[in-house]
């Protein structure tokens, strides 16, 4: 039976991950780290579970009126003085962004970070362009120097050790001493970007919520890069998903607890940056330009299906990466997409496809520590199985999910078929345990029963069953 | 042309595919934090002290020979500050020498961007704070830019005792947010920090290294 | 008191003798287990493996056979979670609907059933030994009674619990998935398996038995002698005398 290309591709990765020690020990230590801060922050298990349920709440009155809530947002940003720009995809986007660049004569942009624009593949678009866009985030400008891309949403860097980030800033970093103390290798990135910010031309950053009461959009950081590259130059562009709308003010204070507390365990980030114009008439510092970039790319596909609709309730906290035993041996590239974790596994294949990454909705147990501790109680195990149906879908289903069936085999509907047929006939259930049991050291080690045997010892089929076994001590009947 | 993409965009999400209903569950009510004066002001002073902000608690009418003397202890090329406002005033009726130079916020960044970026200290009034995150509250103004506790290495806040809020939804609540948003409003708790290295914080990154609060009585 | 018993394929196929034990500890509280023959497998494997229809069709077998008002006993949170949380899914807008739902509510865990209505007390009778627990993904969280497992082993006074390092984290069977996804599972069962090594513990417990299936594979790979075992089996031997 051929792979599929993304499950070809997947595998691949999972060895070259799962080979890498160094990289398998730095995440455990990082994940265990994390959650552990987290669950310092929620320890009262009881007022979590209220929380979360007002943030899936507000989330979910948001996306139960999103067109609404996006043109309200649009009027206010524009009533604001800020410049509301739509892309329906990553091309269209890019074409945006570089537009303002060029409009303002700029070839040099400093970021923030945005997870939407490495949804974009911004930095490569406009390198390409012969435009410099440099990272400012101190986690996106280690892996900037490392040429690579994040591998956790919130931690992009998460994957390396000091050592690592050492080396790399020696040799990258030009006049950088070695050093693997902490706070000098902060001190280099400093020193490096100060000049960054006051050169930039053009700030470019995420939006955390995008508040369509007032047309605010507020953004969360520690390290006060975002407010540089969002207020030192003379243009800011914001980008967004469309799903980050919520409708009032008042929505704001849970989501922000959620947010800090499930992504690093803190109460607040060291700011909470809201922008609602642009530099007004006496003011003497702040872009005089804002643009706000709203981005589908898929999303209004996935928000036409209420029950896909969920996924849409996302708030780019990173809890379900770290709580998740599979991303925590692998590591966010393995995945092979923008978005790795649970999050990464039940948007990618709807944004994309199935037949690009289906693969990533098999990369689950089911365990549920996603949502054990998702801040919006996205139901992902329920969005993965749908996406699992849809994968091997024979038949039309109203879900319709892009690359519906692309797994479909006539050799595994049958093997289920057999199954059922086996598992709803007594008859054929007590012959075939019997006949099973005694010829499973017999049997070729083939399909599912290599690679058990792999690495584990035979499953014991035991000489009785245990229907065998009751049928003895007469349980059978009611009596 | 972006008008054709947002026609597409919004006709699309008017177009719900399938039967269904998206469910929004009721909010619990959850009771906010209600605190007294007090205990207000001793929740924010450990929190920013746990984020490694340096809290002083000072009289109304002292509070200008605190400031000196923090000032004293440091060597420092000059404190930014906002001439137009009560505490600018304050601060230029009360300086003296032995200080470091008082630099006034009143040119457009574009004519002194170098300066700012190279001043040792700032200082800036607030506009209350929050108890419950252990944040202060700033709107940044005409009289007082934004890069005025953003650039500086030192940012001194001034914050009213009075002005301490339980929580963000109390303040918002209380000074009216929803009425009208300024340019830019900012939440501070505490001085820069990343953690992005090992997990590993440390202080001082991009925003300041050092924040200040002086909490007037 | 009359209680059906749901056995699972698991347990029937290679580890009947916990399920005995199962059975054995709610007719000692002077319940009357019956076990159905007809009955077979609840449906996860093609449930969560893409094919519905056909995790319906045995789904639908399972609610016929279990055919009075009695309670529903599963020695496994897997397959009780599948039969009490997800068969309502399964069956939603079916024109079974109610019968599976009615079958879904009777449904209960082995652990959860033996302290809840049968308030059983234990005596126990073994040599004080060392063990270690693995909290199982769905007894833990989409059936919630690891708690009730634990204070059956609570109970055994001669026990020495040694928590694992990661005790909720899972043990990398997800049914399919060890056979699907074999490097990942293979990677996500050996550190149980070393967690389990550095804990010092004599054997590990579990309330289900595909996770026992797995660890013990691995734990058999390695050469290691630490039996896994279900928790029933492991009461019954305790409070029986036997080691």
């Amino acid at each position: 039976m051929a792979k599929t290309k993304d499950v070809a591709i997947f595998e691949r990765n999972v060895a070259k991950a799962l080979g890498d020690g160094q990289l398998r020990r730095n995440l455990r230590s990082a994940m265990a780290t994390l959650s552990q801060r987290r669950r310092t922050l929620f320890a009262d298990a009881e007022a979590f579970e209220q929380l979360r349920a007002q943030g899936q709440s507000i989330r979910r009155r948001a996306l139960s009126q999103l067109p609404e809530l996006l043109e309200q947002l649009e009027q206010r940003c524009t009533a604001n003085g800020v410049q509301v720009h739509w892309a329906e995809t990553t091309t269209e986007a890019n074409a945006i962004v570089l537009d303002i660049v060029r409009r303002h004569g700029a070839t040099r942009v400093i970021k923030g970070k945005s997870m939407v624009s490495e949804e974009m593949h911004l930095n490569h678009f406009l390198e390409e362009q012969g435009i410099e866009a440099l990272e400012t985030d101190l986690g996106e400008y280690i892996i900037q120097l490392d040429g690579e891309t994040p591998s956790h949403i919130i931690v992009p860097a998460i994957h390396k050790n000091k050592d690592q980030i050492a080396h790399l800033f020696h040799e990258r970093i030009p006049d950088a001493p070695y050093t693997e103390v902490v706070e000098e290798l902060n001190a280099i990135a400093r020193q490096e970007l100060r000049g960054k910010f006051r050169a930039g031309e053009v700030g470019i950053s995420g939006v955390n919520f995008a508040v369509a009461e007032t047309g605010t959009l507020c953004l969360v950081e520690n390290e006060g890069n975002g407010r540089m590259c969002t207020t030192a130059p003379p243009v800011h562009i914001a980008l967004m998903g469309l799903e980050k709308v919520v409708e009032k003010l008042q929505d704001v204070p849970p989501l922000l607890r959620l947010l800090t507390g499930s992504a690093t365990g803190q109460p607040i980030t060291t700011y909470f940056n809201m922008i609602t114009t642009p530099r007004r008439p006496g003011e003497l510092d702040g872009p005089r330009e804002v643009h706000l970039v709203i981005l589908d790319n898929g999303r209004s596909g996935i928000y036409a299906d209420p029950e896909r609709r969920t996924t849409l309730q996302c708030i780019r906290c990173g809890a379900c990466l770290n709580h998740c035993p599979i991303y925590t041996r692998l590591g966010g590239h393995a995945y092979g997409h923008v978005y790795p974790g649970p999050i990464g596994s039940i948007l990618t294949p709807q944004l994309e496809g199935l037949n690009e990454a289906g693969v990533m909705a098999t990369a689950s147990t089911f365990c549920g520590a996603c949502e054990e501790v998702c801040p919006v109680k996205i139901p992902f195990t329920g969005i993965l199985r749908m996406l699992r149906n849809e994968a091997y879908a024979s038949t039309e289903s109203e879900h319709d999910v892009k690359g519906h069936g692309y797994r479909y085999t006539t050799v595994e509907a049958l093997s289920w078929k057999s199954w059922s047929l086996y598992n709803t006939s007594p008859a054929l259930s007590r012959i075939g345990i019997r006949v099973l049991s005694r010829i499973v050291q017999h049997l070729p080690m083939i399909g599912p029963l290599k690679e058990w045997t792999r690495t584990r010892t035979p499953p014991p089929f035991a000489p009785k069953t245990l229907h065998e076994l009751a049928h003895q001590r007469g349980l059978d009947d009611d009596r | 042309m972006t008008a054709n993409a947002r026609e597409n965009i919004l006709s699309r999400l008017r177009a719900i595919t399938m039967q269904g209903s998206f469910v929004v569950p009721e909010a619990p009510i959850i009771a906010g934090l209600m605190l007294s004066r007090e205990e207000r002001i001793d929740r924010l002073r450990r929190m920013l002290e746990t984020m490694h902000a340096e809290v002083r608690a000072v009289a109304a009418d002292g509070w200008i020979e605190e400031l000196k003397a923090l000032l004293r202890s440091r060597s420092l090329n000059g404190l930014l500050y906002a001439p137009a406002t009560p505490l600018g005033a304050a601060l230029e009726a009360a300086w003296e020498e032995g200080l470091p130079p008082l630099v006034p916020y009143t040119a457009p960044v574009e004519e002194c961007r170098e300066q700012l970026f190279t001043i040792d200290a700032g200082i800036t009034s607030t506009r209350g704070a929050i108890a419950e995150s252990g944040a202060l509250i700033l709107w940044p103004s005409v009289a007082e830019p934004r890069l005025m506790s953003l650039t500086p290495g030192l940012h001194i806040a001034v914050l009213e005792a009075d002005e301490v809020f339980n929580t963000f939804a109390e303040a918002m609540e209380r000074q009216g947010w929803a009425k009208g948003m300024p340019t830019n409003a900012l939440l501070i708790s505490g001085p820069s920090k990343t953690a992005d290295i090992e997990l590993t914080l440390t202080f001082g990154v991009h925003g300041p290294k050092e924040l200040v609060v002086l909490i007037r009585f | 008191m009359k209680a059906y018993y749901f056995g699972t394929c698991v347990i029937d196929a290679c580890f009947p003798q916990a399920g005995l034990a199962g059975i054995e500890l709610l007719q000692r509280e002077g319940v009357q287990v019956i076990f159905p023959q007809d009955q077979s497998c609840c449906g996860q494997p093609a449930y969560n493996s893409g094919f519905p229809e056909e995790a319906r069709k045995v789904a639908r077998h399972q609610i016929k056979t279990f055919t009075q008002d009695y309670p529903i006993i599963v020695p496994s949170g897997s397959c009780a979670g599948m039969l009490k949380h997800q068969y309502p899914s399964l069956f939603a807008g079916q024109p079974d609907e109610e019968e599976a739902l009615r079958f879904s509510s009777r449904i209960y865990e082995l652990s959860e059933f033996l302290i809840k209505a049968l308030d059983v007390r234990l005596e126990d009778r073994g040599e004080p030994i060392k063990v270690t627990w693995h909290s199982s993904c769905h007894a833990l969280r989409e059936m919630a009674i690891i708690p009730y497992a634990k204070a059956l082993l609570r109970q055994l006074e001669r026990v020495e619990l040694v928590e694992l390092q990661n005790e909720r984290e899972c043990c990398g069977f997800g049914g399919t998935f060890s056979v699907k996804q074999p490097a990942i599972s293979a990677a996500m069962v050996n550190d149980k398996v070393s967690d389990i090594v550095q804990t010092g513990a004599a054997r590990v417990l579990s309330t289900d038995c595909g996770c026992l299936l797995n660890i013990s594979g691995a734990i058999g790979y390695r050469g290691l002698n630490i039996p896994a075992q279900h928790l029933a089996e492991f009461i019954l031997e305790r409070t029986h005398g036997q080691d």
